[in-house]
């Protein structure tokens, strides 16, 4: 059997066959790397019982939410305390309180975030605690 | 009962039947000490309807504008561009001829006639930059202070052309590397943003005067216009005053000693 123009086709599939995997070579390795979102801030440390604002299954799944919810009772309704799980008091703050427990952003929030490609458009305007 | 108080109570039954920690324990002052951080310590300052009156004749020289508007500018990482198109506008001055457009007349003290007037948005009674909004994003509080949500604000600048009184801004280019030294307190803006004075709620929400005030010496007074003993009133009820633009009817909560 011959095949007309036969190097050129090879060529050609082998062409598209890389660019059509690209991207699955490309990511190879990096995918599997699961999340690790470090806790070892001063702060934590500190505390006796470490513990977040709610259960930490809650804040797995819902802090944006809770963010949302802590964002329209400040701005829109002024009201700035949150009682915690354990009644613990805390001010609706997104730089102030969150932030200050987990000060390592770049390990904490980011390290999960960069797993889902999602990119919180809030620290355009919050500011994100200083790391080295 | 929604999702988030169900997981609330199921988490305090949890702790509180499991590992034979009460739940009274947890309550108990020693572990509320280790919070108290993250909550304010004084009580917020309250009013019926906020309003500020502005003594012009207090301010004399150059730097007592300038600790003025430094002191918002600081407390609100509000950016300088350095060029008056992209300027961001929270409290700034403006001539008496500007400020009070057909109040001037020939013959009006020559001082009166080139100082410098300290301008900040109004916070109307009757705020036309609300009524524009289609967003909600800038509303009216119940103590008077017209305030803003960021997180709502498209940029539309509606409430630009509504405002009689050029109180706000808007974001042409992103701000933050202008902000000469960011505070970490309060959020910067974002480009296509509009913004302006806020009164200072987050102060007022953790019992702080707003930071002009605080900074002016007595050369500002704030305080509760329905409490007839509060400082403002004092002042509006022994000092002749005016307000910008009061003929279009907005009802500004500025007024000033002229
Ligand atoms: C008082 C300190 C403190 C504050 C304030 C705080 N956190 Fe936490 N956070 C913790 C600790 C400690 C944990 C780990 C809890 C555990 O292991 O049970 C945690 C866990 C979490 C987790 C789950 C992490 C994981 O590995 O699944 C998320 C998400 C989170 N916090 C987000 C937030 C957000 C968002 C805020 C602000 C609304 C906030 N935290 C405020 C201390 C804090
Ligand atoms: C345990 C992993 C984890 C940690 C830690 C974590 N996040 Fe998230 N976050 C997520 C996931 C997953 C999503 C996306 C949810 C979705 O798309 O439905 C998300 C979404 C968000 C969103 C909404 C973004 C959007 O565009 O909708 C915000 C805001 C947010 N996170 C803030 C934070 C902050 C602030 C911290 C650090 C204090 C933090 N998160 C830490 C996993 C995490
Ligand atoms: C355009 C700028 C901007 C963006 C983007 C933005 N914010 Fe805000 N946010 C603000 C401003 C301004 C305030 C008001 C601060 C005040 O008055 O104390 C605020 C207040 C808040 C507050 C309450 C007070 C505080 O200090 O935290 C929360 C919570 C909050 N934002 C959450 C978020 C979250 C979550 C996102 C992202 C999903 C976000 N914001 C994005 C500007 C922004």
């Amino acid at each position: 059997m011959k095949i007309y123009d036969g190097g050129k086709i090879f060529i050609g599939i082998i062409i598209f066959l890389s660019v059509a995997t690209s991207p699955f070579l490309f990511n190879m390795g990096k995918a599997t790397a699961k999340p690790d979102p470090k806790l070892d801030t001063p702060e934590i440390q500190k505390m006796k019982k470490k513990q977040c604002v709610e259960p930490k299954e809650f804040m797995r799944r819902e802090h944006m939410k809770l963010l949302n919810e802590w964002r329209d009772s400040v701005v829109r309704e002024g009201n700035m305390i949150y009682i915690g799980v354990g009644g613990e008091v805390y001010s609706m703050s997104l730089q102030s309180t969150c932030m200050k427990c987990h000060s390592n952003k770049k390990k904490f929030c980011d390290e999960c975030h960069k797993y889902v490609a999602v990119k919180p458009y809030c620290w355009d305007c919050h500011i994100a605690p200083k790391e080295n | 009962m929604d999702r988030r108080e169900f997981l609330k109570l199921t988490a305090i039954t949890a702790i509180a039947t499991a590992g034979g920690i009460s739940a009274l324990e947890i309550l108990r002052d020693k572990e509320l000490e280790a919070h108290e951080a993250h909550t304010p310590d004084t009580k917020p300052l309250t009013a019926k309807r906020w309003a500020m009156v502005v003594n012009i004749r207090k301010f004399k020289t150059e730097d007592d504008y300038k600790k003025v508007m430094d002191a918002c500018r600081r407390a609100h990482n509000v950016p300088d561009f350095g060029n008056p198109k992209d300027e961001i506008k929270w409290i700034w001055t403006d001539t008496f001829e500007h400020s009070f457009p057909g109040q001037e007349h020939k013959y009006m003290p020559e001082d009166l006639k080139h100082m410098p007037f300290l301008l900040l948005c109004n916070h109307c009674d009757n705020p036309p930059c609300v009524r524009v909004c289609p967003t909600k994003a800038t509303f009216k509080r119940k103590d008077g202070i017209v305030m803003m949500d960021m997180h709502r604000c498209i940029g539309c600048r509606f409430c630009m052309a509504a405002c009689p009184f050029g109180a706000r801004s808007f974001n042409w280019r992103d701000p933050r590397p202008f902000v000469k030294e960011i505070n970490p307190e309060f959020p910067t803006r974002t480009k296509g943003v509009v913004e302006k004075c806020n009164f200072c709620e987050e102060r007022l929400a953790v019992g702080r005067m707003p930071a002009c005030v605080e900074a002016s010496k007595g050369g500002l007074i704030f305080g509760d216009l329905e409490d007839p003993n509060s400082d403002v009133r004092k002042v509006l009820g022994s000092h002749y005053t005016i307000r910008r633009k009061s003929e279009l009817g907005t009802g500004p909560g500025v007024y000033y000693i002229v």
